[in-house]
C-alpha cells in the first residue's frame, strides 16, 4: 500500500517533469533558451519514473535495470546538450542573450 | 596485476554493470561478466591514458550529495521559470575563466554546469581557459560566475588535488 | 490508485508527444528539430517504463535502453553533422 502510494506520487512528479521540458521546448523563444528545459527537466522526469519503476519490482526482488538506464541517460544528456550548443554557435543562431565579448572564438 | 588489470575500478564497475544488466548472478554469467571486465580495459587502455586519480574521496561523495539537491531544486526552478510569463527571462552568455587545466576535468565541470541551475555549457575556448556558459534567467553575470566556481570547481580542484 | 496514476502519466507523456512534434515541425532551424528528436527519444523511453509498471512487466526494459541508447547516438551524430560537416574524423 505504502509502495503503491509512493509509486503513484514518483509517478506524478515524473510526468510533471516530463511535460515541464516539452512546454520549454515548444515555448522558449530561441534556441539556447529552449535548450535548457528539455535537457534537464526530461532527465529528473525519467529519473523520477525510473525510481518508481525500481519501487514498483521491488515487491518481488530487487532490480538493477532501472538503474543502468538513469546513469546512463545522467552521463548522456549533457553530452548531447553541448554538442547541440556548439552546433548552434557554428549556424550562427539568432539568440536574445548577447555574446560576450571576452570570449576568444576560431574565425571560421 | 598491473598488465592484466591496469584500471581495477573500471573493471568492478563494468562487471557490476553487466551483473545489472542481465539480472541474475549465476556462475555464466559472473564469469561473462568477469571476462568482459579483464577484456574492455586492455581493449581500450589507449585512450584511458591520461586520466586524473581521485585523491579526495570525501570531497568527491560531499560534490556527489551537493549535486543531486542542486539538480532537484534547479528543476523546480526552471520548472517556475519555463511555465511563468516568458518576458521576464533574462537569457546571458557569460564567460567562466577555469582555473582547472585537465581535460577530465574539465569535462567533469562542463557536464555539472549543463545538470544544474538554469545553465548550459555551449562552448570551449580553443586555449581550454574559458567555458562559454548560457543562462536561462541571469540578473547578476558577475555573481553567476563566482557561484559556479566556488560551488563546483573548487570541489573538483580538491577532488583531483590539482 | 497505481492504475489512475498510470493513466495520468501516459496522458502527460501523449501531451508531451505532440508538443515536441510541434516543434519539430516549426524548426526553425535544424539544430532545433535535433534537440526536439532527442526529446522524443526520453519521452519514448519514459513511455516504456510506465508501460512497464502498468503491464507489470520486464520486457519493457530492454526496449527502453535500447532507445535511450540509440537516441544519444543519433543525436551525437547528427549535431555533429551540423557543427562539423562529418560524422567522424
Amino acid at each position: 500500500m505504502i509502495i503503491e502510494i509512493a509509486v503513484s506520487a514518483l509517478l506524478m512528479v515524473g510526468s510533471f517533469f516530463m511535460l515541464v521540458g516539452a512546454i520549454g521546448l515548444a515555448r522558449l523563444p530561441d534556441f539556447f533558451m529552449r535548450l535548457h528545459a528539455p535537457t534537464k527537466a526530461t532527465t529528473l522526469g525519467v529519473g523520477s519514473m525510473l525510481l518508481a519503476s525500481m519501487l514498483y519490482s521491488l515487491q518481488d526482488g530487487p532490480s538493477l535495470h532501472e538503474l543502468l538506464i538513469v546513469l546512463f541517460l545522467f552521463l548522456t544528456a549533457p553530452v548531447s546538450a553541448h554538442l547541440l550548443a556548439q552546433a548552434a554557435l557554428k549556424l550562427k543562431l539568432r539568440s536574445r542573450a548577447p555574446m560576450p565579448g571576452d570570449f576568444p572564438r576560431l574565425p571560421d | 596485476m598491473k598488465r592484466w588489470l591496469p584500471f581495477p575500478l573500471l573493471s568492478a564497475v563494468l562487471a557490476a554493470g553487466w551483473l545489472a544488466l542481465v539480472g541474475e548472478a549465476s556462475i555464466a554469467h559472473l564469469l561473462l561478466g568477469g571476462l568482459l571486465a579483464l577484456a574492455i580495459p586492455l581493449v581500450a587502455a589507449p585512450f584511458l591514458d591520461h586520466l586524473q586519480h581521485v585523491v579526495a574521496p570525501g570531497a568527491a561523495v560531499r560534490l556527489l550529495f551537493l549535486l543531486i539537491r542542486d539538480i532537484v531544486l534547479a528543476n523546480i526552478a526552471v520548472a517556475r521559470l519555463v511555465l511563468g510569463p516568458e518576458a521576464r527571462l533574462r537569457p546571458a552568455f557569460v564567460s567562466v575563466p577555469l582555473a582547472l587545466s585537465h581535460p577530465q576535468s574539465i569535462a567533469l565541470l562542463a557536464s555539472i554546469i549543463t545538470m544544474t541551475p538554469g545553465t548550459v555549457s555551449a562552448d570551449l575556448a580553443p586555449d581550454r581557459r574559458t567555458l562559454l556558459v548560457h543562462a536561462l534567467d541571469c540578473a547578476d553575470p558577475a555573481r553567476l560566475v563566482a557561484d559556479i566556481k566556488r560551488r563546483y570547481e573548487q570541489p573538483l580542484l580538491e577532488i583531483f588535488g590539482c | 490508485m497505481l492504475a489512475s496514476a498510470t493513466n495520468i502519466a501516459l496522458g502527460a507523456i501523449g501531451l508531451a508527444f505532440v508538443l515536441c512534434l510541434l516543434r519539430l515541425a516549426r524548426g526553425p532551424s535544424a539544430a532545433d528539430r535535433i534537440l526536439a528528436l532527442d526529446t522524443l527519444y526520453i519521452n519514448a523511453v519514459a513511455l516504456l517504463i510506465v508501460l512497464g509498471i502498468r503491464m507489470a512487466s520486464t520486457f519493457y526494459f530492454e526496449a527502453a535502453l535500447l532507445i535511450a541508447l540509440m537516441g544519444f547516438v543519433a543525436t551525437v551524430a547528427l549535431a555533429r553533422y551540423l557543427a562539423h560537416g562529418n560524422v567522424m574524423d
